[in-house]
Order: structure tokens, then C-alpha cells, then sequence
């Protein structure tokens, strides 16, 4: 058992610092679900196997496949990777790496003084997990469900491209907002930088 | 624990990374993942479901949030001429 | 009826008052009337009040009208209070009926003016300002009406303030003014906190007993208030200011700048007399400073060109006149004089507006001739108050009024030969410069076009005025000349007057042949150079420069202190404690500008920063607790 959790383990960080550092974006999305296999592997191995089917349907199957049918949408192409490449030189990594580091030594000595797994291990079965939800937690569902609920909504709307009036009528403001940087805000800045 | 914690940290480390916006909002699901998973470890070592359920929150909230954000990232898409997050830094000064 | 008295200030100060408030909605003959009318009403009442007095005059102080108590700290409770004895009776008088006659002038000069209402207002205001002035029973309230004379004439000369000329010239006169001021301020601290009063009476009292003569304390306080008077009557040293005041209008200048304002350091000095023969050294320095002033602003008469400029100058001499007076202890000869003063050199000054409308604001008198068939009563006016102005004798009230100083210069107790020649001098030159004037404006050539015919209102006063010029010395006649010393007897009560020390073979009525002579020196004089038949061209020539600007003592007062003070000015405009107060908004700058390059607008940074920030804080909960 305990090889497996180790084993599992050494893939899920692997994975993910390979995924991190790709510059093709695809490529990235594909080692982060190996991670989250791994990740599931772990789950099923600590007494989760309700989770680890969760992970893998709802988080590899549907949030990672949205991704990458979104990066496969935008058709990016070559330009992007090659841009990547530039952004990613050495000394990018050296100051995230550094703050990161602390982090974990900082978290691991939480880590360390806190309680030591019981002896016994306890599966959680698919049925306590409901009992729970409908039990103590069925106020976090309900709450959940009016997370989806505005995330469907507003994805939706966000998402959606604007009709042909709607974009004639911010064409003017956003476009050139963003574009050129609007004179408001731009303008507004550089003067302030000035009177210094 | 451990492992949560390496990972997230992993994550960090992609998220303050990476300038293209695909990969920042792929390092925030690492984190995600790996705060779940932390969840879980302690639902373990304290041998009580309630990890587990709060794991499943999680879950639905990357879901959402993993939604409105590539509808934002689409809408950016359209306008911005890159997919730069540093370029995105009209708040500034 | 002394219970009018505050009648008397009351009646203009409430009309300048209401013109100042409403003037602006008040059609013009509604304002004229209002103006007018005040001081018409404020001049009854002064009569009233003189007939009263002479019926039933008190035997020693005069009456005193307590109106409030101004403040109450302590010990110092100065009132509000009038005093009325035979010289606030006499200047009252003068004040109220000059000012009126100028009130009426003014209606018809000032009528196509735009600032109408308010030119009424100020004149008011001035005219209840000197009224306070004179009858002020304490110094307290006799600053009052010097501050508010000083701010009325700073109101009036600068009328047209449009132009920055004239509020260059206002500004002058106060600040010049206000330099005397000063010390006329100090000087009633000094006296308040030394003799413990202000009530004019009182001081002098006091002081007698309790100061010794030639004390320096005495000095000091003495030479104070003289500093004032200086400043206000335009003597030596602050005599700069008033010709250029001539830039405001000419009633203005009529009103404040020949008959009443310039004579409140005279009317000072005659009402302190008791603190002025406790310092003999200061009384000789009014002396001094009278004499000097008459024989410069004589000198500097004769070069001007323009017209109100000679009289400006005139004034000033003859008020050197009146401080000679007041130096040698010839009080009442200084009031005799004041008061025909006020008459001539009003009428004079009236006459030269009628001639300057005339001549559509033209005021260079080379540029003027032949006025004399144009301009009848202007011509006649100008005689008749030149010839006062001049002396010429016995049928002038100036020639009386310049003959008893002489006569007080000669014979009195203080007197002194050099101040009789100076004098004699001075007469020589203003008939002079007189006559100068009239043969250079009415005489000779005609210049220019005139088509001007005064009004009823300005005919009204001139006319009075000329009167007045011929028949107020008659007052006060030597005794060779019918011996009537009205005037003096008058005042001897108030203003003692002087012992005749040196009697002898040269009388009072030899000392009046002398003046006579002068008096016809000048005119000869004048005649010769300025007769109708020779061309009239403005002569340049250094001495002449000289006199013209008044001795160059602008150019002086520049150099010796407005230029040092403009440059430590300068250097003071960036100090230390500017620094400190830059160096602080500098240094707040920089900090802003720093901490404003933390908001770079990036994810990523703020991204950082929020990881940073938990690293931090969490290092602390865990290592440091």
C-alpha cells in the first residue's frame, strides 16, 4: 500500500512540474491530467474511493476537457509557443521558486506538529458521504447548487459573443480601450507619474 | 500532507509563472486540487468524512469557476491582440 | 444744544453709510441730494452749536459729550466723547461749510461719472471722519478719525481705479501716511501708559505737572505725535505723497488735499499745545521742519507744469507756513491762517476743475492761454484766491493771515530773524509761482478750443468762496490796520497767546510793508517772465528738473529704501523655512511616487505579493510567538 501511495505521489509532482513548464499549451493540459489521475490513485488509496471517482469523472473528465476544448478553440498556434519561450527564460522561475520554498517549509512544519494518522483506516463509502450531505451539510449543498447556477448563467452570458448592435456600441470605448489603451485611465497615469 | 503541500506549492509557482492566461488559470486548478486534496489527507488522519464532503464542494466550485473564467478568458481573447496578463494592466499606477 | 453734538459727525457718517449700501440702486439726484444734504444739515448744526457757544461761553475746558464707553479692560476705559471749545468750533465750522460748498461743486463735475453715488459716499465718509477728528475729546478717538481720513483719502485718490497710475498714487499717500501713523501710535502709548489717560485735557494737565520741561520723556512723546502730523500734512520727511495725490478728482482734491486732511497734523499740534512747550527742542524742530517744507515746495511750485501739481505744491508750503506758526508758539496765528487757507486754496483748487473741464482733462499749463475771456469766472476766481494765496495786501485774507505769522516769526518770544526772512522768502516765491500760473492759463495766446460754460453749482461756491477770501481776514487785522483781533481774543483762552518780546523800531505794521514788497517782488518777477507777449516754451534746464521733482526726493526714498527692501524681499523668498516646508512636500512626493510603483496593474505581481505577504505572516504566527 504504502509503495503505491509513494509511487502515486512521485507521479502527481512530476506531472505537475512538467506541467507547469511546457510551453505548447495542450502539452501542459495532458500532464496535468496525469497529475490528477495520480491524485485520484492517492485519493482511492487514503480511504476515498467515492472521491477518487469524483475527481477523475467531474475534475479530469469535464473541467480539463473544457479547458482543452477552449484552448483548441482559440486556435492560438505556433505564435503562441514561441512567445512562451520567450517569457519562460531561467530567472522568471527564480523569485516564485524562492517565495514557494518558504511556503512549503513553513506549511510542512504545520505539517510535522500536527496529529498522526490513527492506526486504523477508515474506506468512506459512498453512502456516509450522502448521509452527510443530506445530514449536516444540506445547507452547503443547496449553496452549491446556486454557485452552479450562476456560474452556468454567467459563463453563459460572459461567454457569449455580442450581437451586431452591441458591438457597434462598444466598439468605440472597448476596443480602443484595450487596443490602445484607454486616454482616460492611460492618460490619467502618466500624469500622475509626471507630477512626480 | 505533504503532498498537498508540494503541490500547491507547485502551483503557486506556475501561477506567479506564467504569463500566458491559459496556464495561470491551469496553475489556480493545480492549487484547487491540491487544497482538495489536503482536505482529504486530513479527513484521513483525523478518520472523519467531512474532508471528503468538503472535497466535493470544492469540486463543484472549480467547476464554476473554471467556467466563468474561460468565458472571461474568451472575451479577453477577442479584444486583447495577445493573451498576455501583463498586458492586461490598464489598473495600474 | 450740546447735546447735538454728535449730531455734527453723525449726519455725513449716516449718508455715507446709506450711499455706500444702496448708492449703487439711488438715481443720481437722489445721491447728490443725500450728500449734500448731510453736510448742509452737519454745517447748520454747526452753527447752531457756534451761535450757542458764543452766547453762553464756559469759563474754563469746554463742553464735553460723552456718547458710551468704548471698552472697559481695567483701568482703560477710554468713551466715545466730544469735545467742543473755541477751536473745535472754529475748525467744525470751517470743515461743514468748506465741505459743504464742495458737496455742491461737485454735483455738477462729477455728474457724468459713473461711480457717482459712491464718490458721495467716500466724500461723506471723509467729511465725518475729520468732523470726529476735531472734536475728539481723547486720542483715542481722534486716531479714529485719522484712520478713517487716511483711508478716505486713500478711497478718493484712487476714484478712477481703473487706471493703475491712480492706485500707484493712492498707495503712496497711505503708505506714506501710515509711516506717521506708526508713530503717532506709539506715541499714544506712550502717553497712555505714562500719563495714564487719553483724554486730551487731561494729558495736558498731567503733563505739565507731572513732566518737567525739556524732560525726555516729553521729548519722545512730542516728537511722536509730531512724526504723525508730519505725515498726514505732508511736511518734511513724508512729503511725497501729495502731489501725486492730485490724481484723484478735483473736488477731492479741493476738499481733502487743500482744506481739511493735510491740516490734521497742524490741528494736532495746535490742540496738544501744552505737551509741545514741554519739549522746546520739538516745538523748534516743527518750526524747522515748517519752514523748510514752505521754502522747498515753494521752489518746487514754480518749475511744475501741471496745474494742480503748483497747487499741490502750494499746499504743501503753505502748511509749512502753518508748522513755522505752531513752532514759534503762534498757535492762533496758525488756525487764522489755516482757516483762510482753507478758504483760497478750495476756491482755487474749484476754479482749476472748472478750467480743466474746460480744457477736456487737459492739465499742462503750457498748453493752456488765453483763458481769460473763456472762462470769466474761473479767471476771476483764480485771482481773487491767487492774490489771497499771494498776499496781496489788505484786501486779501491772506495777506492778514500770512502777516501775523511774520509778525509772530519777528516778534515773538521764539522768534527768530532767519525764520521772518524765511518767510518774506517764501511769500516772494508763492507770488511767484501764483502769478505764473494765472499768466500762464488766462493770458497770452489761445491754445486751444474751449466751449464750457459752469453751471449754477459750480458758480455757487466759487463765488462764495471768493467772498470769503476778501472778507475772512478781517478777523484778525494788525493793529496798524484797524486793529481788530477778533480771531486771537477769541481763542485765547484755548491757545495762549504769544508775548510780544521785540518791540521796537520794526512794527507789526513795517513788517506788513515788508510783506507787501515780497509780495510785489514775486509778481514783478512773474510779470517779466511770463507776460502775455512773450512766447511761453517750457524751459529744461537741470535746476529746474531739480525743482520740478520735488527736490528728486522720490528718486532719494527709491534708492535709500524701497530698493533695500525689494531685495530682501527677494532673498527671502526662498529661505530656510521655505525650504523646510518645500523639502517636506518634496520628500511626501518621492514616497508617493515609490509607493505609486506598486500598482503596476499586473496579476502576476499582485499574485506575488498576496503569496509574499502569507509567507511573511505566517512565519511570524509560527516562529515568532
Amino acid at each position: 500500500m504504502l509503495i503505491a501511495f509513494y509511487m502515486s505521489a512521485a507521479v502527481a509532482v512530476l506531472a505537475t512540474m512538467v506541467a507547469i513548464t511546457r510551453r505548447h499549451a495542450i502539452h501542459a493540459l495532458l500532464y496535468l491530467i496525469v497529475s490528477l489521475l495520480a491524485v485520484a490513485v492517492v485519493f482511492y488509496i487514503i480511504g476515498a474511493p467515492f472521491l477518487a471517482a469524483m475527481e477523475l469523472i467531474i475534475y479530469a473528465g469535464a473541467i480539463m476537457v473544457l479547458f482543452l476544448f477552449v484552448v483548441m478553440m482559440l486556435n492560438i498556434g505556433e505564435n503562441a509557443t514561441e512567445v512562451e519561450s520567450l517569457w519562460l527564460k531561467p530567472q522568471v522561475w527564480a523569485w516564485p521558486s524562492g517565495l514557494a520554498t518558504f511556503l512549503v517549509i513553513e506549511l510542512m512544519y504545520v505539517a510535522f506538529h500536527s496529529a498522526r494518522p490513527s492506526g486504523q483506516m477508515h474506506v468512506t463509502t459512498p453512502k456516509e458521504i450522502g448521509i452527510a450531505l443530506f445530514g449536516p451539510y444540506a445547507l452547503g449543498v443547496e449553496l452549491a447548487s446556486f454557485l452552479l447556477m450562476s456560474g452556468l448563467v454567467g459563463a453563459y452570458h460572459v461567454g457569449r459573443r455580442a450581437s451586431r448592435e452591441e458591438e457597434q456600441y462598444s466598439a468605440g470605448t472597448d476596443g480602443r480601450r484595450v487596443v490602445s489603451g484607454s486616454n482616460l485611465v492611460r492618460a490619467g497615469s502618466d500624469r500622475t507619474s509626471h507630477a512626480a | 500532507m505533504y503532498l498537498a503541500v508540494i503541490l500547491f506549492a507547485l502551483g503557486l509557482i506556475g501561477l506567479l509563472t506564467r504569463r500566458n492566461l491559459i496556464f495561470t488559470l491551469m496553475s489556480v486548478e493545480v492549487m484547487l486540487n491540491a487544497s482538495g486534496l489536503a482536505f482529504v489527507a486530513g479527513s484521513y488522519q483525523w478518520g472523519r468524512p467531512d474532508g471528503q464532503v468538503m472535497f466535493l464542494f470544492i469540486l463543484a466550485m472549480a467547476a464554476a469557476e473554471v467556467s466563468v473564467g474561460l468565458a472571461l478568458f474568451l472575451q479577453y481573447h477577442r479584444r486583447a491582440p495577445a493573451l498576455d496578463s501583463d498586458h492586461a494592466s490598464e489598473m495600474k499606477g | 444744544m450740546r447735546s447735538l453734538l454728535w449730531m455734527i459727525p453723525a449726519f455725513p457718517f449716516a449718508s455715507a453709510a446709506v450711499l455706500a449700501l444702496f448708492g449703487s440702486r439711488f438715481s443720481h439726484r437722489l445721491a447728490a441730494f443725500l450728500g449734500t444734504a448731510s453736510v448742509g444739515l452737519s454745517s447748520l448744526v454747526a452753527g447752531f452749536m457756534a451761535v450757542a457757544f458764543l452766547s453762553s461761553t464756559p469759563v474754563n475746558g469746554g463742553w464735553v459729550q460723552s456718547l458710551w464707553t468704548w471698552m472697559s479692560v481695567g483701568d482703560f476705559r477710554p468713551e466715545i466723547a466730544f469735545y467742543y471749545d473755541q477751536v473745535a468750533l472754529i475748525m467744525t465750522l470751517v470743515i461743514t461749510f468748506v465741505g459743504f460748498l464742495i458737496h455742491l461743486y461737485s454735483v455738477e463735475y462729477m455728474r457724468d461719472d459713473e461711480g457717482f453715488p459712491r464718490f458721495f459716499a467716500y466724500m461723506n465718509l471723509f467729511v465725518a471722519a475729520m468732523l470726529v477728528l476735531v472734536l475728539a475729546s481723547n486720542l483715542l478717538v481722534l486716531y479714529v478719525g485719522w484712520e478713517g481720513v487716511g483711508l478716505c483719502s486713500f478711497l478718493l485718490i484712487g476714484f478712477w481705479y481703473r487706471d493703475p497710475t491712480n492706485v500707484r498714487a493712492a498707495n503712496k499717500a497711505f503708505l506714506v501716511t501710515r509711516v506717521g501713523d506708526t508713530a503717532f501710535a506709539i506715541g499714544l502709548f506712550l502717553l497712555a501708559t505714562q500719563l495714564r489717560t487719553l483724554d486730551i485735557q487731561e494729558i495736558m494737565r498731567r503733563g505739565t505737572g507731572e513732566w518737567a520741561a525739556g524732560s525726555g520723556i516729553a521729548i519722545a512723546a512730542a516728537a511722536l505725535l509730531l512724526g504723525g502730523a508730519v505725515g498726514k500734512s505732508a511736511q518734511l520727511p513724508l512729503q511725497t505723497w501729495l502731489p501725486d495725490a492730485m490724481a484723484g478728482p478735483t473736488p477731492t482734491s479741493a476738499l481733502i488735499h487743500a482744506a481739511t486732511m493735510v491740516t490734521a497734523g497742524v490741528y494736532l499740534i495746535a490742540r496738544l499745545n501744552a505737551l509741545f512747550v514741554l519739549a522746546p527742542p520739538v516745538q523748534f524742530t516743527v518750526a524747522l521742519i515748517g519752514a523748510g517744507t514752505m521754502l522747498m515746495a515753494a521752489f518746487s511750485a514754480m518749475a511744475q507744469h501741471d496745474i494742480k501739481r503748483v497747487l499741490a505744491y502750494s499746499t504743501m508750503s503753505q502748511i509749512g507756513y502753518m508748522f513755522m506758526a505752531l513752532g514759534l508758539g503762534a498757535w492762533s496765528a496758525a488756525l487764522f491762517h489755516f482757516m483762510t487757507h482753507a478758504f483760497f486754496k478750495a476756491l482755487l483748487f474749484l476754479a482749476a476743475g472748472v478750467v480743466i473741464q474746460a480744457m477736456h482733462h487737459e492739465q499742462d499749463m503750457f498748453r493752456m492761454g488765453g483763458l481769460r475771456s473763456k472762462l470769466p469766472l474761473a479767471f476771476w476766481s483764480f485771482v481773487v484766491g491767487g492774490s489771497a494765496l499771494a498776499g496781496l495786501p489788505l484786501i486779501t485774507a491772506g495777506f492778514f493771515s500770512k502777516d501775523l505769522i511774520l509778525w509772530q516769526a519777528w516778534a515773538g518770544p521764539n522768534g527768530n530773524g532767519g525764520f521772518w526772512i524765511a518767510g518774506l522768502l517764501g511769500a516772494t516765491l508763492t507770488s511767484f509761482y501764483t502769478y505764473r500760473l494765472i499768466l500762464l492759463v488766462f493770458f497770452g495766446a489761445e491754445k486751444a478750443e474751449v466751449s464750457y460754460k459752469p453751471g449754477v453749482l459750480v458758480s455757487i461756491p466759487l463765488l462764495t468762496l471768493c467772498v470769503l477770501s476778501v472778507l475772512g481776514g478781517y478777523v484778525d487785522t494788525p493793529p496798524d490796520f484797524g486793529g481788530t483781533p477778533v480771531f486771537s481774543n477769541f481763542l485765547n483762552p484755548v491757545l495762549p497767546a504769544l508775548k510780544e518780546m521785540r518791540v521796537g523800531p520794526i512794527t507789526e505794521g513795517r513788517t506788513a510793508l515788508c510783506a507787501s514788497a515780497a509780495f510785489a517782488i514775486g509778481f514783478g518777477f512773474a510779470y517779466i517772465l511770463y507776460a502775455p507777449w512773450r512766447s511761453r516754451v517750457r524751459r529744461e534746464d537741470p535746476l529746474l528738473r531739480l525743482w520740478q521733482t520735488g527736490w528728486a526726493v522720490d528718486w532719494l526714498y527709491d534708492r535709500l529704501f524701497v530698493i533695500p527692501f525689494q531685495w530682501v524681499v527677494q532673498r527671502s523668498t526662498s529661505d530656510v523655512a521655505d525650504a523646510l516646508y518645500t523639502g517636506i512636500a518634496g520628500l511626501i512626493d518621492q514616497a508617493a511616487t515609490a509607493l505609486r510603483a506598486s500598482q503596476n496593474g499586473r496579476v502576476r505581481w499582485y499574485a506575488t505579493g498576496v503569496a509574499a505577504g502569507f509567507v511573511v505572516l505566517f512565519g511570524i504566527v509560527l516562529f515568532v510567538r
